[in-house]
């Protein structure tokens, strides 16, 4: 049993999930896409990256790929689902998630530390957090900006799942705190079930000591 | 059988921010341009055989909605014209 971390041309935050897994004590394996899903499969990531060079949109053709079908189907059987950067781009042009993350407002990459508040500890991915804690991970993107309908942001605040909002490092959700303009300042939802998540900021770049940061932990060790 | 060259438009939906045409226009501003406002698009010409106009914008449209367009963000339009 182990996470499978899917690798798709371009993705290049694959070894840095396996090593983050590895020092929680989670098997984590490199999947190269053509390759398929592993029967054994305990959980799957999709890495950050630049998959197929973000060519048309970021995501958009790794979403496509055939292993996607295999993933959705157990996912739909509650196979633990997690999608950083690329990898939420991905889940979120393949459906998994509801949204898109597009162009930053400033139209750069950005590459820095945000500060996010948990809005919602009673996931299997944030319940190693309180509601209201207020983390600090990486980001890296320049398609982060999280767009959606009013209407569908609106039932996944009623449904609770937003995740984390970007915030200042006191927790207050403002319009200066928000790195990309995302909508209402989301950085990582719930998809349809709540063992699939999408994220922006990079928790296996704030788990490994060395690095510092390890607020990021709680999100990895939601495989273990 | 046909064949016919679909023009596929894909922009952003009325109010979705568009950061790239916002930094184009400011630097056409730069060069003296005065821009009210400018809108960016993707403009994607498919040739293709079908046994109609009307089956190849179909074809064309469906093109459209399973990976030209995102239809979070975006809109889309099909032109289908016969092919040169």
């Amino acid at each position: 049993m182990s996470v499978s971390v899917i690798r798709f041309g371009g993705s290049n935050c694959d070894r840095d999930t396996v090593a983050a897994l590895s020092h929680l004590g989670i098997d984590g394996e490199l999947v190269w896409h053509e390759d398929g899903l592993p029967a054994e499969s305990s959980g799957v990531v999709f890495p950050g990256g630049f998959s197929y060079g973000d060519y048309l949109r970021a995501g958009a053709m790794a979403a496509r790929s055939p292993i996607m079908e295999t993933v959705r189907e157990r996912a739909a059987d509650g196979l633990p689902v997690l999608g950083i950067c690329n990898g939420a781009q991905i889940c979120c042009e393949a459906g998994l998630a509801p949204g898109a993350f597009t162009t930053n407002a400033r139209a750069r990459f950005q590459c820095e530390h945000v500060f996010l508040r948990v809005e919602n500890a009673e996931t299997p991915w944030t319940d190693d957090y309180e509601r209201g804690d207020v983390i600090e991970l990486p980001i890296a993107h320049g398609e982060g900006r999280f767009e959606i309908a009013d209407n569908e942001l609106a039932a996944l605040e009623s449904e609770g799942r937003i995740l984390l909002r970007y915030c200042d490092a006191e927790g207050n959700v403002t319009e200066a705190a928000n790195p990309n303009g995302s909508k209402d300042n989301v950085a990582g939802i719930l998809g349809e079930r709540p063992t699939v998540a999408v994220m922006m900021p990079h928790p296996e770049r704030a788990t490994l000591p060395d690095l510092r940061l390890t607020d990021g932990q709680g999100i990895l060790r939601s495989f273990a | 059988m046909g064949r016919y060259t679909a023009t596929v438009t894909v922009r952003l939906k009325h109010g979705v921010l568009d950061p790239e045409a916002e930094t184009t226009r400011q630097a056409l501003e730069r060069l003296g341009f005065d821009v009210e406002a400018l809108r960016s698009a993707d403009r994607f010409e498919v040739d293709l055989e079908a046994a109609s106009a009307e089956a190849a914008k179909a074809e064309a449209e469906s093109m459209a909605e399973r990976l030209l367009a995102n239809p979070t963000i975006h809109d889309y339009d099909v032109e289908v014209s016969e092919a040169a």
